[in-house]
């Protein structure tokens, strides 16, 4: 009997999930010392009993267990609160757990006001009431999941790089510690930085960075934060690159948007990034959607129905 | 009623939904339905955000074809601000798209459908997956790990970030490829092909002809269908006309961007998710088994019927015999696997022509833009559908508002009436099986959803 791992996905897309799968053959290494007891996207245990005639909703007990997605209706909260009690050890995979994600932009709305657009967009035949019948209301937000159940390990990024997932799932099948990553993108980042403060305003994302050939290496390319593209990258966790380390977005020349979240669990990437801008002269009010910066880390209340509504524009 | 059965999860699909059977009183089927239960608000919470950064964000609508939303946000916000990327640009794009397809086929033939034909329908729950295959025959799954993750690190060594891509900007692609990237995955491609022709025939002398009557009868409805052509008529998943057709074969073609007059959303009061139907066709909605109203259906088995015919040679020929065997439209649902089948080959050999295009090395792969008002729709055909962004800008290039129809949520309502046609068939006097459940799952996992 290997390590029993359960696996559940909330408010969430199953790129962490598929994460999983772009292992590739070290998958199934993986399978030949793990017994996958849960995971909806492979495996068919199913809530209620298998034949669908239980009152309560049931998961099978395991030593692993995995969430991927925010919490943000009743069937995930009940999903999470059951994952706890039947699993030793939780794990909050990808920033969606541990962080709110994308889907957490929603959370400058109340559920009331994105209701209201999404049944009544222009080809949408608008309903008499909201969907009620059979579907989990919605929670009024939506929370990472250390927000309503104790969560063991973090494992963020967009999704996280399937190295970080083999390397924690092997360390946890050894009883070895884990080595996350702590430092920030920047840090871990080989781009050219010049540190001079010449520039004072960012710019949007509308041309390509600044660099001499296509087959440039990346340790020539002026820093594209000093090239006034809004990176994220000094307030964002390393790690997206994985065992490679260089981060994935600069090496395609594009900013980092901070898909794994603050580099201390803790951050504030919308409060550090203004101060980080500030600090170097730069002028915030260039910035044209704050709460953008919070795009991937938008739970643990820091975006709020009120906020939208200061936004710079 | 006397009793009711909740399968939830339907596993083995890609998103979160559940089905609900209700029993009479002598145990037969009273009525089934799918209830869809995830609702995150993207088209809301994208409004006010600079349009240029959409591609990245929707992208997280799906993990499993984030190309998808990436590509037709991009189309949608290239519009909105009225740049037309440069060929080799839109090459990339499609390139990506094409791979992505290759790859998405693979996972759901071999990790997600295959267990049901392998395995089998009536197996133990606890090996009927993946790690069963790997288990039984582990040489095949050895090599469909192989391939699917070679695949798929093609997408990931080119572009930096295969789930949830960031290649894709308005007005092109990040970089250009260099030649030897694409001497490189063009070999890679090659492989990828013989595997294709591989796995097509072993599914046509191993798996179709042992559930032929299943095929024939599990989850059958007759609906109408969805999907892109070419100028020509031929089958396109980059870009194209949009044609809906009737059951009877009878057809409308259209341009996306007068998408709103031919389609429509209706909303049942137990589903968040929303059901596209045919406004054009002036019959309403009904998710009536027997008489359905305005369903129509999406994806791969959508896609070969409205096409006049597959745009490569393998996946012609393979079109031929289908149609040969099926007719046109082919309705029967288990038939999608088979359609999915044919379009892995199509992938391939569109990659391969497409890395053979002189042109994909152009360094010229992204035009600058300019924020302004407009409104734009863009579309790719997703591997689960017809996928649909419709954006309108401000002054400054800020989204105003967003409608999105999502490639799976076409087939929410045909994905009701299988389920209702499987529970009706299935269910006798009682009668309810670990098997007989999972067969009605069959009937969804067919959509891929």
């Amino acid at each position: 009997m290997g390590v029993r791992v359960a696996s559940e996905w909330l408010n969430s897309c199953s790129g962490c999930e598929i994460s999983i799968i772009d292992m590739g053959e070290r998958l199934l290494d993986v399978l030949q010392v793990a017994d996958i007891v849960h995971l909806p996207a492979l495996v068919d245990s199913k809530y209620f009993g298998q034949l669908g005639d239980q009152k309560h909703l049931s998961l099978p007990e395991a030593d692993v267990g995995l969430i991927s997605g925010g919490i943000r209706n009743e069937e995930h909260l009940e999903v999470a609160l059951e994952m706890r009690k039947k699993c030793k050890l939780i794990i909050a995979l990808g920033t969606c757990a541990t962080h709110g994600g994308i889907p957490s932009l929603a959370n400058s709305w109340t559920p009331a006001e994105m209701m209201e657009r999404v049944y009544s967009t222009e080809t949408t035949d608008r309903p008499a009431a909201y969907p009620a019948e059979g579907v989990p209301p919605l929670l009024e937000s939506c929370y990472a999941v250390d927000e309503k159940i104790k969560v063991d390990i973090y494992l963020p990024g967009c999704p996280p790089h399937p190295d970080q997932v083999f390397n924690a799932l092997v360390a946890l099948v050894k009883g070895q510690p884990l080595n996350l990553p702590t430092k920030s993108v920047c840090d871990t980042c080989p781009t050219v930085r010049k540190g001079k403060g010449e520039l004072k305003q960012v710019r949007r994302f509308l041309q390509a960075p600044h660099y001499q050939a296509a087959d440039e290496p990346l340790n020539q390319m002026r820093c594209l934060l000093e090239q006034g593209l809004l990176c994220m990258g000094p307030v964002t966790r390393a790690g997206c690159g994985g065992d490679a380390v260089t981060p994935r977005c600069i090496s395609a020349r594009v900013p980092c948007r901070g898909c794994s979240g603050p580099v201390r669990h803790e951050g504030n990437q919308l409060l550090d990034m203004l101060n980080a801008l500030a600090s170097n002269g730069i002028d915030i009010k260039s910035i044209p959607n704050r709460p953008l910066l919070l795009r991937f880390s938008g739970a643990h209340s820091l975006l709020k129905p009120a906020i939208h509504e200061r936004r710079s524009s | 009623m006397s009793q009711a059965i909740t399968i939830q999860p339907i596993t083995r699909i890609e998103g979160h939904a559940s089905i609900k059977i209700w029993l009479d009183d002598a145990g037969n089927y009273q009525d089934a339905r799918v209830n869809y239960m995830s609702l995150r608000g993207f088209e809301k919470f994208v409004e006010g955000k600079p349009a240029e950064e959409l591609p990245d964000i929707v992208c997280r609508i799906c993990g499993i074809c984030p190309w998808m939303h990436h590509l037709a946000s991009n189309k949608a916000v290239d519009r909105c601000f009225g740049v037309v990327p440069p060929p080799a640009g839109h090459k990339l794009r499609e390139l990506m798209q094409t791979i992505a397809h290759a790859e998405d086929k693979l996972l759901h033939f071999y990790f997600l459908a295959a267990p049901d034909f392998v395995i089998g329908p009536d197996a133990d729950y606890a090996v009927r997956n993946v790690v069963g295959i790997a288990k039984a025959n582990p040489e095949l799954a050895t090599q469909v790990v192989k391939m699917r993750y070679l695949v798929k690190m093609i997408l990931d060594k080119f572009s930096r970030k295969t789930i949830h891509p960031i290649a894709g900007v308005p007005g092109g692609f990040c970089k250009p490829m260099l030649e030897e990237e694409r001497q490189d995955i063009l070999a890679k491609m090659r492989q990828v092909l013989d595997f294709a022709l591989f796995t097509i025939d072993f599914a046509k002398t191993n798996v179709f002809p042992k559930y032929l009557d299943a095929i024939k009868t599990l989850g059958v409805i007759t609906t109408g269908f969805i999907g892109t052509v070419d100028e020509a008529g031929a089958h396109n998943l980059y870009d194209g006309k949009i044609r809906l057709m009737k059951a009877d074969g009878s057809y409308d073609d259209f341009d996306v961007q007068d998408y709103a007059d031919y389609l429509g959303e209706h909303v049942e009061p137990w589903s968040y998710g929303k059901f596209p139907y045919a406004r054009k066709w002036n019959e309403g909605f009904a998710l009536d088994v027997d008489h359905p109203k305005g369903i129509y259906r999406a994806n791969t088995l959508a896609r070969i019927n409205v096409a006049d015919r597959m745009a490569t040679p393998r996946a012609q020929a393979e079109l031929e015999e289908f149609r040969a065997l099926f007719g046109r439209p082919a309705q029967a649902t288990l038939l999608y696997h088979y359609a999915r089948l044919i379009e892995e080959v199509y992938a391939c050999e569109r990659a391969i022509e497409i890395l053979e295009d002189p042109e994909i090395t152009d360094p010229n792969v992204r035009a600058p833009v300019e924020p302004r008002a407009g409104r734009g729709v863009g579309c790719v055909e997703a591997p689960r559908g017809t996928l649909i962004h419709d954006y309108a800008t401000d002054e400054n290039g800020l989204i105003t508002r967003a409608n999105l129809i999502v490639g799976t949520t076409h087939n929410l309502g045909p994905m009701n009436l299988s389920v209702k046609q499987a529970a009706r068939a299935l269910i006798r006097g009682g009668q309810v099986t670990e098997g007989i459940l999972n067969r009605i799952e069959m009937a969804v996992r067919a959509y891929d959803p």
